[in-house]
């Protein structure tokens, strides 16, 4: 008898009731009230989040639904960066979004469930899905700007390569459980453990599956080199949905990477069987993540473009942690997805903000900005020192985790790689904070964020002060997510 | 409760500017001055009751701690001072109040500069009582920002390029720093980032170990003091920055770079620093003479008093070369205090000067000495107790550094005493050009004599400066016990 535990589903239940009723009641109202959807959007997150707190432990669905530790950390993550996303999309909303409101925030909610499904999937058919789900939401907010030839094209470009690579991920896949028999990720691990102790090595077909795995979710990662199509998406989508590309549909990946990769292929890890050490590739790739993402960043003059490079760089810097795949490595790798979300979520809000002033997303635009507006420089300052990883905000402790992790792991040449990268990094941001500055211009305008835009703001600085200076209860709680996977 | 209250009541100071209407420049200063002030008491206090109290033992005093901060990976609150970080947490307090009432002219962005300014102090002090690593790093890390921002927007006119040059340039060093602590970490269990109990343990681990981590403080560090060929960043940042934060630069900054070599990687590293010793030695030659011959070349006098710090931080580099010899080392504890007074005092006068003439260049000035004779007083005092005039801190420090190395390395000393001469040579050359000879009335003669607020600031630093030349004891009592222990230490 399959058990339907359906109490541990409630959040994501919830949520996708919820984002019904926002379609329904944009619908019912004649679509005029677009700060009140904006509320009830944030209003549902928040009540999922209250679900999440009392809900969660256990199994449903058989087993192919898991609330664990891992599942209920990265689910905070997601409901943050949609919360975060919908608290600055008010502006865009009511300026230039006049049709589909609505359906804009359901949009948003309906991706954040598919996350959610996702970080609980423990086969590879209910991870398929919540993979689908996430981002087929996504490739239509993308285009949301409909008169916006870049932003069309920017949907589109994320469709094709988004199905393009869940092609591939799905081959894979399919690789997997052809060669093992099963769709359950434990045990695949166990066939696998299996099937290399009886043959003493894998075939090629499984090394053939697990390269494609690692390419599709590559994909969805923007890992180098399977990253080209994110800046032009990054740049074209609506700032809010890039800031939620960049930080929700990133943190899927991650965890999706960790239940496959860390928990299912975890036997290639292990000293006693190296038959191919996923490993390696893993540091390789991340290293010209950082390499490439960082001094590609150095050359843009859109802020959009720099944030979306520099996220293709940070992702590269996770994957230090993930390379380690032990318990710190594991800790690690979350840690630094929820202070990324306060960082990124953050500094796209803020390059938001800005835009909706002043319609320009140039660098130079920001001249002088701290002259006129102190406290919203002061705070993209803030956001941008984080990403750089300077203590004592979040993204420091977030830094030195992964790198600590890495070193436990013996790749020290990474973690150096990593750190001379991070100094590179440094540059670009502090550009942005030396036009704010440093420059003598003095702007006309003067940058007052809407209510809910501010909270965002508010949100991002007191996360990154908060979690950089006391960070042990999250990173406890990330130590317990190493708990799902027996190293 | 004493070494917290004087890390972070400049914090508190930070947090009261910030909430300070900027209309209300007087109320800034007034907040900032209040909030330096009373660390430097504190840091007075501090040194007077370690002198009475704790200088006969090697044991840290005021220690808090170790607390529990971050558990999962081990990060304690540790604080606590000894011999060789409380001269520098008198020196960071001084200097800082001093550097504060030197700002009062700062006309532009008065509310951001003060609150930078606070916030620096916090990340100074810090370095010289973490007692963990973690920590230690965190406040390395956090004086860049303020830093940055400091020497950006108040600096000269190529402020942009040596404000990121330094910031780009000090991360690149602490990044190894960083690498060598994490390997640390991992290298025993149970995992610790004490820095005390690292010093225990470190010379238990693997040659090669070592050797890496030696290698990698070691960039970290002499970038910081800065040891040649890593000192580019010095001579931009110094030149560019607003006078009292080339004080700080000069005073304390690059004191931590020589502060965390005999902090952490000389008594943790016994075995490289035997391989290492004369190759230090011989940067710190390098860096002697090279400092000396390049001031000598300039037109500047604010880049003469920033090479002359390449120079006189060389010899801190001899002496931390001969580690085997008390001397040296307390040669070497010497000299950062004595150039933290000096130089300190000469950025001070620079800056008095320039504030008047709007102009650093020596050759443009002559004869001030009839119009300006008070200032022409004080800076001929620094000048000669920068070239190291017996009787003036300078001497007493420079002739420890060579009689304690001179044991150890004959030729490269003997080589180093010349830096000595060139000092002079270098100095004298610009106290004559600039206040004897001809005066220019047509150019100079509206120039006004420095003023009290001015003479206040660099008061206390002639004081202590002449002090110390006459009277060294208070010191090196202050530091005996802790200096012999960690001699013992680095000949293990």
């Amino acid at each position: 008898m399959i058990n339907f535990n359906l109490k541990i589903m409630l959040p994501e239940i919830f949520l996708f009731l919820w984002a019904l009723v926002v379609i329904a009641y944009d619908l019912g109202t004649r679509r005029r009230h677009s700060r009140t959807i904006g509320y009830l959007t944030m209003f549902g997150i928040a009540v999922a989040g209250v679900l999440l707190a009392l809900y969660h432990g256990g199994l449903s669905f058989g087993s192919m639904f898991q609330s664990d530790q891992l599942a209920v950390f990265f689910k905070i993550i997601f409901l943050g960066s949609a919360f975060m996303a919908v608290g600055s999309s008010f502006d865009i909303a009511h300026h230039k979004i006049q049709h589909h409101r609505g359906e804009y925030y359901g949009l948003i909610l309906f991706s954040t469930v598919g996350m959610m499904f996702l970080s609980s999937a423990s086969e590879l058919i209910s991870l398929y899905i919540g993979l689908e789900l996430t981002t087929i939401p996504l490739f239509v907010l993308a285009a949301y700007y409909k008169d916006d030839k870049i932003s069309v094209e920017a949907g589109l470009k994320y469709m094709i390569i988004g199905a393009f690579s869940s092609a591939i991920l799905l081959y894979g896949l399919s690789l997997l459980y052809g060669m093992t028999g099963t769709t359950d990720i434990i045990w695949i691990k166990i066939e696998l453990a299996k099937t290399f102790l009886r043959w003493g090595k894998i075939g090629p077909g499984l090394i053939l599956a697990f390269v494609m795995i690692m390419a599709g979710i590559g994909f969805k990662l923007a890992l180098v080199p399977f990253h080209m199509w994110a800046p032009d998406v990054y740049q074209g989508a609506p700032t809010p949905i890039t800031a939620f590309l960049s930080v929700g549909s990133k943190a899927a990946g991650v965890v999706a990477f960790a239940r496959i990769f860390v928990n299912g292929l975890i036997s290639f890890a292990t000293d006693v069987m190296r038959p191919l050490d996923w490993g390696i590739i893993l540091a390789v790739l991340a290293s010209a993540a950082m390499i490439i993402g960082n001094i590609t960043a150095l050359r843009q003059r859109n802020i959009k473009r720099m944030l979306a490079y520099s996220s293709i760089a940070q992702i590269g810097y996770v994957m230090v942690g993930m390379v380690a795949a032990n318990t710190m490595g594991i800790a690690s790798v979350g840690f630094y997805m929820f202070i990324y979300l306060f960082a990124n979520m953050g500094a796209f809000a803020a390059a938001t903000i800005f835009h909706d002033k002043t319609g320009s997303d140039g660098i130079i635009s920001y001249s002088g900005l701290s002259k006129t507006s102190p406290v919203f420089a002061a705070f993209l300052t803030i956001f941008l020192l984080s990403l750089a990883g300077i203590p004592p905000l979040g993204g420091f402790v977030a830094k030195y985790l992964v790198f600590a992790a890495g070193i436990q792991a013996g790749y020290t040449w990474l973690v150096i790689l990593a750190l001379l990268t991070a100094v590179v990094s440094l540059y670009y941001y502090v550009l942005v904070v030396k036009m704010m500055y440093f420059s003598s211009e003095t702007p006309t305008f003067q940058i007052k964020p809407s209510f809910p835009a501010n909270l965002v703001l508010l949100l991002g600085v007191v996360g990154l002060f908060l979690f950089g200076i006391f960070p042990s209860p999250i990173l406890d709680f990330a130590f317990e997510t190493a708990k799902v996977f027996a190293f | 409760m004493m070494l917290s209250y004087t890390i972070f009541l400049p914090m508190v100071g930070f947090l009261a500017i910030l909430f300070t209407p900027k209309e209300k420049i007087w109320t800034v200063r007034w907040l900032a001055a209040i909030f330096s002030f009373i660390p430097m008491i504190l840091s007075f206090i501090i040194t007077y009751d370690y002198f009475i109290n704790s200088s006969a033992s090697s044991a840290f005093a005021f220690v808090e701690g170790p607390f529990e901060w971050i558990a999962a990976i081990n990060v304690q609150y540790f604080l606590g001072v000894d011999g060789i970080s409380v001269p520098m947490v008198f020196l960071t307090g001084l200097l800082s109040f001093l550097s504060i009432i030197a700002s009062f002219n700062i006309q532009n962005r008065v509310k951001e500069y003060f609150a930078f300014f606070l916030l620096l102090e916090t990340g100074m002090m810090g370095v010289f009582c973490a007692l963990d690593f973690f920590l230690f790093y965190i406040f390395w890390e956090v004086m860049l920002v303020p830093m940055y921002f400091l020497i950006g927007i108040w600096g000269g006119p190529r402020k942009e390029y040596a404000a990121i040059k330094f910031f780009l340039y000090t991360l690149f060093g602490s990044i190894f720093m960083l690498v060598a602590i994490l390997i640390l970490y991992f290298s025993f269990d149970p995992h610790t980032l004490s820095i005390p109990q690292l010093i225990e343990q470190a010379p238990m681990m693997t040659r090669t170990l070592q050797m890496l981590c030696f290698v990698f403080f070691f960039v970290a560090f002499a970038i910081k003091v800065p040891v040649w060929p890593f000192h580019t960043w010095l001579p931009d940042a110094h030149v560019e920055a607003p006078t009292a934060v080339s004080v700080i630069l000069a005073g304390v900054l690059l004191k931590m770079g020589t502060y965390g070599m005999l902090r952490v990687s000389w008594p943790m590293f016994p075995e490289p620093l035997r391989y290492f010793s004369i190759p230090i030695a011989l940067l710190g030659l390098i860096g002697i003479i090279y400092g000396a011959l390049v001031s000598m070349a300039q037109k500047d006098l604010k880049k003469l008093v920033a090479y002359s710090s390449v120079s006189h931080m060389g010899y801190c580099m001899l002496a931390l070369g001969a580690y085997s010899s008390v001397t040296a080392i307390a040669g070497c504890m010497f000299q950062m205090v004595s150039h933290g007074l000096i130089t300190g005092a000469l950025f001070l006068l620079v800056g008095v000067l320039y504030d008047r003439a709007h102009t650093r260049e020596i050759a443009a000035f002559g004869g001030l000495g009839v119009k300006i004779p008070v200032y022409t007083g004080i800076m001929v005092l620094f000048s000669m107790a920068s070239l190291g005039l017996p009787g003036m801190s300078g001497f007493v420090s420079e002739f420890m550094v060579f009689v304690g190395a001179f044991g150890s390395f004959k030729l490269i000393t003997a080589l180093a005493v010349l830096g000595v001469v060139l000092t002079a040579g270098y100095m004298l050359r610009m106290v004559q050009r600039m206040f004897l000879g001809e005066f220019n009335m047509a150019k100079w003669g509206g120039l006004t004599e420095i003023n009290t607020r001015e003479i206040l600031t660099v008061a206390p630093l002639a004081v202590l400066t002449i002090a110390l030349g006459v009277y060294p004891s208070p010191l090196s009592n202050l530091m005996r016990a802790t200096l012999e222990n960690l001699v013992n230490l680095m000949a293990r």
